[in-house]
């Protein structure tokens, strides 16, 4: 049992202090723009809800929105099994363990726009790695700037690249935490290799997983600088995401009412995809 | 068995692609660039690094950014400490609302922050210093260094912390020279986490800053836009960011696995 | 069901093994007899728990065979030897309910569901978790957690043997009696060779109707708990088996008579004349008598403890220290005292092992 102890709250102050400086005072500036009107000049008017209903029903929302939603499942589906696979087949021991972590780690170590530069240069048509060897040695045409199929297939192998070692790195952790018992046990009870992942490896790694998925969700939900250096949200609007929609809206055209409505909305979807999420994975646990 | 580690091999080199184009278009002249497709650097060249090195608006740009990682890293462990350690032993009012509110601010886009951050520090008259940076990616930072430190305290019977009290430790004592060393591999994976959160982000500390503190990644955006066809300098700059992550992962390495799991296996 | 016999069993964990030291396993020749229960007592790293490996076929021994009724199994797996083995720890199938782990084992290998329910209804019967049976696994408590485990290696009608890798070890004491009278009635119905592997020698002892003794991979003795006791084949097991262990006094033996610092000691019958080497005595605590005054050797007493039933006394004699169990009154510290050692369970032994026999007995 943990010890009941009031002046806990002494120890927590600090980052109550700190969090609720960053996070509590721009979250009632944003709710302030979002319930007004501003023509400069630091005048405002009340605008009521106005803001919301305009941005719940805008076409344009409703595109980002949607786009965000398909970016987020696509990294879902495939960084998942993909980590989870590459963590199974990783070796156990030995040498290569800290040689794979670290090249593994590594992509997650570079600033956000260095992995948009870097895509953007690798996937040049004419003088990028990726794009020379489409166009030239396969003779795909290849080009993410005039093709909205390329880009997106762009900005999800980026993704891929950029994030998948976090599922496998997790994954890891998690099978190298099953002691060795458990797999005599299966190979003794003639467990096939299937029913081995399926009753020993997977529920292992079940609490490892749901921080990778939640973590995933999250990141992947509120992506920004990687598809903005790399497409700019095009060609068109087509590769446009949620935050780079909003960062238009509220730095490039200046609306800052909208922006601000907008931004509470795609918080709460945040947090309620988050917490339905987490309620889904952990249901099981809270049974019995 | 052979074909199994092919699928890691296979990971590693879909890994290091783009990473060694990088490294091989900045060791490229422009001219060769510019010419054409080359597997390798056809005549090799330093000129990339040393315009970087030499230019006080590239070089400063580094130094700015490692500044406010380090100043983010040192502050965001040391309010977290205390913390962690009374969500690990303590129950008290508000907790667990508590503990799932610092969590919260980890979901939030930082888009939906840029501009009212960017008010805020402007405010209270931090814009464009390296603290500003510092404090705001204290954003995500700090709740994610308590989550981690938490799942590591956790780890530690509580009957360490019985043990010393009987000794007669003072709280103080006892946290500094008995508890710390006892999840210094906790510490070491938090800062390492605060370090990578801090020095990846980019639209936070592009938007708190103009002259003074700016990141080496808006440096590098700036030039991409307005000079445009420095590619081998872009890829120079981008290599050199590649460095510190590269030295700080070598030191973690070994917790690595278990830090990425929040210390939760 | 089979006879289990090792052959000339060696194993190292090394690559290549030169000297004896590298060998985890120094030749072991082992017959395990069908339906016995037996248990594999040493102290940790003697090598106990390679040898079970090694018959249930995690590990493949260096050099020797394994034969099972005559089949060699050397090259098997694990899951084509048929056998089951019960490891330290509990182990099972966490979102498995309590049924479907038992059935696992059934199901892997094809087996009609008729089949599985009537011997999963069956075992959970013996093991007294019947009524757990749709709980999800892991709910349970450790020992019902471990009462899985050892369900899982008896559901099969046919098993070989079954192994127990010192399964006590995460049990609370009060439980641990309960579930080792549970594992004797167990092979009492089913009739399953048993192999349990324990460093307790309690444990071993209740157990087994034959105790294979081990020490730095080698076997020193096997035999029923009475024989080790009263038989000791080498010091090890005196000291081993026993509480206090067996008193091992150094001695010179000089024309078939032995002498523990120049007192005669009348051992059970004649010593081997073979062999030199270090001698002593081996008695019992059990065995040895304490008189004020009359027969036998002078000592001192050093210290008393009282332990319940009995009173164990410390005495010096010669500069070694002998234990004597005592019933009703003991000596005080300090006092002088003559020990006296029961003839018959007087023993000799050479370079550690027994070198004398019963008086009469045929070598």
């Amino acid at each position: 049992m943990k010890k009941q102890n009031q002046r806990a709250w002494l120890f927590v102050t600090p980052v109550l202090l700190l969090v609720a400086f960053n996070a509590l005072i721009p979250m009632m500036t944003v709710v302030n723009y979002s319930v007004q009107e501003t023509f400069g000049d630091n005048l405002f008017f009340w605008q009521g809800i106005d803001w919301f209903e305009q941005v719940l029903t805008s076409d344009r929302f409703h595109r980002a929105l949607g786009r965000q939603f398909l970016f987020t499942f696509l990294i879902l589906i495939i960084e998942v099994p993909l980590g989870v696979a590459i963590a199974l087949a990783m070796p156990r021991q030995g040498f290569w363990v800290p040689f794979c972590l670290v090249t593994m780690a590594l992509p997650m170590l570079i600033p956000w726009n260095v992995v948009g530069a870097m895509w953007n240069i690798f996937t040049l048509p004419d003088i990028g790695l990726l794009g020379y060897f489409m166009n030239h040695t396969l003779g795909i045409p290849y080009d993410m700037t005039q093709n909205p199929f390329a880009a997106w297939v762009t900005i999800i192998i980026m993704d891929v690249w950029h994030w998948t070692s976090l599922v496998v790195l997790l994954a890891y952790a998690g099978l190298v935490s099953i002691p060795n018992a458990y797999y005599q046990a299966a190979e003794i009870d003639g467990a096939s290799g299937w029913a081995v992942f399926r009753f020993i490896q997977l529920p292992k790694m079940k609490t490892v997983l749901t921080i990778a998925i939640l973590l995933r969700f999250m990141d992947s939900f509120n992506i920004y600088t990687e598809p903005f250096v790399l497409t700019g949200g095009g060609p068109g609007n087509s590769t446009t995401l949620l935050s780079i929609d909003l960062v238009k809206i509220a730095l490039g055209q200046f609306d800052l009412g909208p922006a601000a409505a907008m931004s509470l909305i795609y918080f709460a979807i945040t947090l309620l995809a988050s917490w339905l999420f987490y309620t889904l994975m952990t249901m099981n646990d809270n049974k019995s | 068995m052979r074909l199994k580690s092919l699928v890691p091999a296979l990971y590693i080199l879909f890994l290091m692609l783009p990473i060694y184009w990088l490294v091989a278009m900045s060791f490229k002249t422009t001219n060769e660039i510019l010419a054409g497709f080359s597997l390798f650097p056809q005549t090799w060249t330093l000129a990339n690094y040393i315009e970087i090195l030499t230019d006080p608006t590239w070089y400063w740009g580094y130094i700015n950014s490692i500044i406010y990682v380090t100043l983010n890293t040192v502050i965001s462990v040391l309010v977290a400490l205390p913390a962690a350690y009374a969500f690990s032993r303590y129950t008290f009012v508000g907790d667990k609302h508590l503990f799932f509110w610092l969590l919260t601010n980890r979901m939030a886009p930082a888009a939906v922050f840029a501009l009212p951050f960017f008010q805020l520090y402007s405010a209270v008259g931090l814009f464009d210093t390296h603290i500003a940076v510092a404090l705001a990616h204290c954003l995500f930072n700090v709740p994610l260094a308590v989550w981690i430190l938490e799942g590591f305290m956790s780890g530690v019977p509580k009957e360490l912390d019985e043990t010393a009290y009987v000794d007669g430790y003072s709280f103080p004592r006892f946290f500094v020279t008995i508890f710390l060393p006892s999840i210094t591999a906790g510490v070491g994976v938090a800062a390492f986490f605060c370090f990578m959160f801090s020095w990846v982000e980019l639209l936070l500390a592009k938007t708190l800053t103009a002259v003074e503190a700016k990141p080496i990644a808006a440096v590098m955006t700036r030039t991409a836009s307005s000079a445009g066809y420095e590619l081998g300098l872009l890829a120079a700059a981008g290599t050199l960011t590649i460095i510190p992550g590269a030295i700080v992962i070598y030191f973690v390495r070994n917790y690595i696995a278990k830090g990425f799991a929040l210390g939760r296996v | 069901m089979a006879q289990i016999k090792l052959s000339n069993l060696r194993h190292s964990y090394r690559p290549d093994p030169a000297a004896d030291d590298d060998y985890a396993l120094k030749k072991i020749d082992l017959t395990w007899e069908d339906g016995g229960a037996y248990a594999l007592l040493g102290p940790s790293g003697c090598g106990k728990s390679t040898l079970l490996n090694i018959i249930s076929g995690l590990l493949v021994p260096s050099e020797g065979s394994i034969l099972f009724d005559d089949t060699d199994v050397t090259a098997l797996p694990p899951a084509r030897r048929n056998i089951a083995q019960v490891f330290q720890f509990p182990v099972i199938y966490d979102t498995m309910t309590v049924y479907d782990n038992l059935a696992f084992p059934l199901r892997n290998r094809g087996r009609d569901e008729a089949i599985v329910k009537q011997r999963v209804t069956a075992i959970a019967e013996m093991l007294e978790v019947a009524g757990m049976l749709s709980t999800r696994a892991s709910n349970l408590s450790p020992d019902n957690k471990q009462k899985i485990s050892m369900g899982r290696g008896l559901v099969r009608e046919d098993v070989n043997v079954v192994m127990f890798d010192e399964p006590l070890t995460v049990i609370d004491p009060h439980l641990k009696w309960k579930l080792r009278s549970k594992l004797k009635e167990l092979h009492q119905r089913v009739r399953a060779t048993m192999i349990y592997v324990t460093h307790d020698q309690t444990e071993a002892l209740t157990f087994a109707d034959q105790v294979v003794v081990m020490q730095d991979g080698e076997v020193v003795q096997i035999g029923t708990p009475v024989e080790l006791f009263e038989r000791p084949a080498h010091t090890f097991v005196g000291h081993f088996i026993g509480s206090p262990g067996m008193n091992v006094l150094p001695c010179e033996v000089r024309d078939g008579a032995a002498f523990f610092g120049g007192d005669n000691v009348a051992l059970e019958g004649p010593a081997d004349s073979a062999g030199g080497g270090r001698a002593e005595v081996g008695i019992r605590p059990e065995f040895v008598s304490v008189s004020a005054s009359g027969s036998g050797i002078a000592a001192h007493v050093r210290k008393v403890a009282d332990i319940g039933r009995h009173k164990v006394v410390e005495a010096v004699a010669h500069d070694s220290r002998i234990h004597a169990i005592l019933e009703g009154e003991a000596p005080n510290p300090g006092e002088a005292v003559m020990l006296d050692f029961k003839r018959s369970q007087t023993r000799l032994y050479k370079d550690g092992w027994l070198a004398s026999r019963p008086e009469g007995a045929v070598r």
